[in-house]
């Protein structure tokens, strides 16, 4: 890990400023900032301490039935907040699905928003990465790249964002509030990450020294609360990434989908918002056959970028798991594990 | 630049002089406070080893910054133990042969005790494997984990249903 300053700011204002120096870092949990710099890949010259800012580290609920996180709200104190999980419980899934109990009890939900991409090219130095070093090219390419991107993805970069979290926050319409040198802004969680075009190492539509204070969801997003699921495949049942996974939100009213939303995980640089398929929903009844072509729709743009021609398939068959799941209804109680497609009761063993 | 950080560790304020803000809270236990018990395995928070509880709470130690830990009570496997009496989950470890080799085992207990206090288990297996997935055993000794925090949380509660009644 290379030497750095160690800066702990009083307030937000203060910290923005002292961000302004180039080379400056937020750290909040540090749970995959640390990481990085323990390898070498994030080599920031100085460390600006966010975790004892004032007044980031309350939920407010609004008047209007929406809610608001402050950045530096625990991962498990949201997912295990009981207004929150019954209200968004596809949100409280996804987090509860995500990394393990110990990094949940530390990982923030603004750090959750900023984690980097797990792919290996990106994560190794000696590798030719566009994301990490621009310019150098992308040995993910012709390499290792079974579990990269099948849309959103250019020859520069393949990478995809690993986040569980963020899937839900798209479908249900998430905002991002910012504080920076230019005072505050907000924009949709949709357009927070971005895909990588010519510029893959532009990951994120922050300004320099720009800082996530809050996230909100709004109240029209708990209208899905008896009929959301999120769906994660791993390669192994817990602590593990997604290889491709699904946040599926539904109003049904008297037999009929009035309101759909989908979103899918780990295809892109950014979690994929399916508009088209949610547009196809609206009005039709929850059977197969709609599920069947609604994420025929997700996955129309679809192309391997390499050895992962097998994801757009099983993307597809999440999004119809994840519907047909969020058909049947909001389990009760968290599933024991959370967003598992091999838990098919909730609480029930899947070795018993 | 030397930062001065007080901690509570094990019941004990501690001040810490710190020289460089680059060390974690797993090397600051390991290397600087000879409290050797808390283990490193990947020191990338994947494998658990390193578990302790900050403020109640279990986290990875290899991933926490001193420096940003001002103030905070840290509780390792060295302050489990009532003198020589096992704390419920150390005995339950040894009753269900919870571990080959022992060198997670620190971190497997921590999380246990995090896992117990946080309360979200019941006494479901299936719910203990999933919130113990962040402790990896080499010698798969899973079986015997899972049994052992299962029987720690029941004697726990008996306790406090026979404390409180």
């Amino acid at each position: 890990m290379n030497r750095f300053d160690f800066i702990a700011p009083h307030n937000i204002s203060e910290a923005v400023a002292a961000a302004a120096e180039p080379g400056s870092a937020y750290l909040a949990a540090g749970t995959n900032l640390l990481d990085l710099m323990k390898i070498g890949v994030s080599r920031p010259v100085r460390l600006i301490d966010i975790t004892r800012l004032p007044g980031l580290d309350r939920i407010e609920w609004q008047p209007d039935g929406g809610v608001r996180i402050g950045a530096m709200v625990r991962n498990s104190d949201l997912a295990y907040d009981p207004r929150f999980a019954r209200t968004f419980p596809a949100v409280a899934e996804a987090l509860l699905s995500g990394a393990s109990a110990q990094l949940r009890n530390a990982a923030t939900i603004g750090g959750n928003l900023m984690q980097r991409t797990r792919c290996a090219y990106f994560q190794d130095t000696a590798s030719a990465c566009n994301r990490r070093v621009p310019g150098s090219g992308c040995d993910a390419l012709h390499g290792e790249n079974r579990l990269h991107a099948v849309v959103g993805w250019s020859e520069h970069c393949i990478a995809t964002h690993p986040s569980d979290f963020c899937v839900p926050l798209a479908a249900l319409d998430a905002v991002v509030e910012l504080e920076g040198p230019q005072g505050k802004r907000e924009i949709p969680l949709e357009d927070f990450h971005r895909l990588p075009g010519e510029t893959p190492e532009q990951e994120t539509a922050l300004a320099p020294a720009e800082l996530i204070v809050a996230l909100r969801l709004p109240a029209e997003a708990a209208r899905f609360a008896a009929n959301a699921r999120y769906l994660k495949l791993r390669e192994r049942t817990s602590y593990a990434f997604a290889v491709v996974s699904a946040a599926a939100a539904l109003e049904i009213n008297d037999g009929v989908i009035s309101h759909a939303r989908l979103a899918l995980g780990a295809i892109a640089a950014k979690p994929w918002r399916a508009r088209e398929a949610e547009a196809s929903l609206a009005g039709a009844e929850p059977t197969l056959e709609a599920f069947t072509r609604a994420a025929g729709f997700a996955l129309a743009d679809a192309r391997p970028s390499g050895d992962n021609a097998f994801k757009i398939e099983l993307a597809r068959r999440i999004a119809v798991r994840a519907l047909i799941l969020a058909a049947e209804g909001t389990p009760e109680v968290m599933p024991a594990l959370p967003a598992s497609p091999f838990s098919t009761t909730p609480g029930a063993s899947h070795v018993a | 630049m030397s930062l001065s950080i007080s901690l509570t560790i094990n019941g004990q304020p501690r001040t810490i002089a710190l020289d460089d803000p680059r060390v974690t809270l797993l090397d600051l236990l390991r290397e600087r406070l000879d409290l050797t018990g808390t283990k490193k395995g990947c020191d990338r928070g994947q494998c658990g080893a390193c578990t302790v509880l900050v403020d109640g709470r279990r986290i990875n130690s290899c991933l926490s910054l001193v420096a940003s830990l001002d103030g905070a009570d840290v509780q390792t496997i060295e302050g489990l133990a009532d003198g020589d009496a096992l704390h419920p989950v150390q005995a339950a470890f040894i009753e269900a042969d919870g571990f080959q080799c022992g060198y997670c085992t620190p971190g497997q207990i921590m999380s246990a005790v995090g896992l117990i206090k946080e309360g979200h288990a019941s006494g479901d297996p299936e719910r203990v494997r999933e919130l113990m997935s962040g402790n990896i055993c080499r010698c798969g000794a899973y079986q015997g984990i899972t049994e052992a925090v299962l029987e720690a949380q029941k004697v726990m509660a008996d306790k406090k249903g026979r404390n409180a009644a």
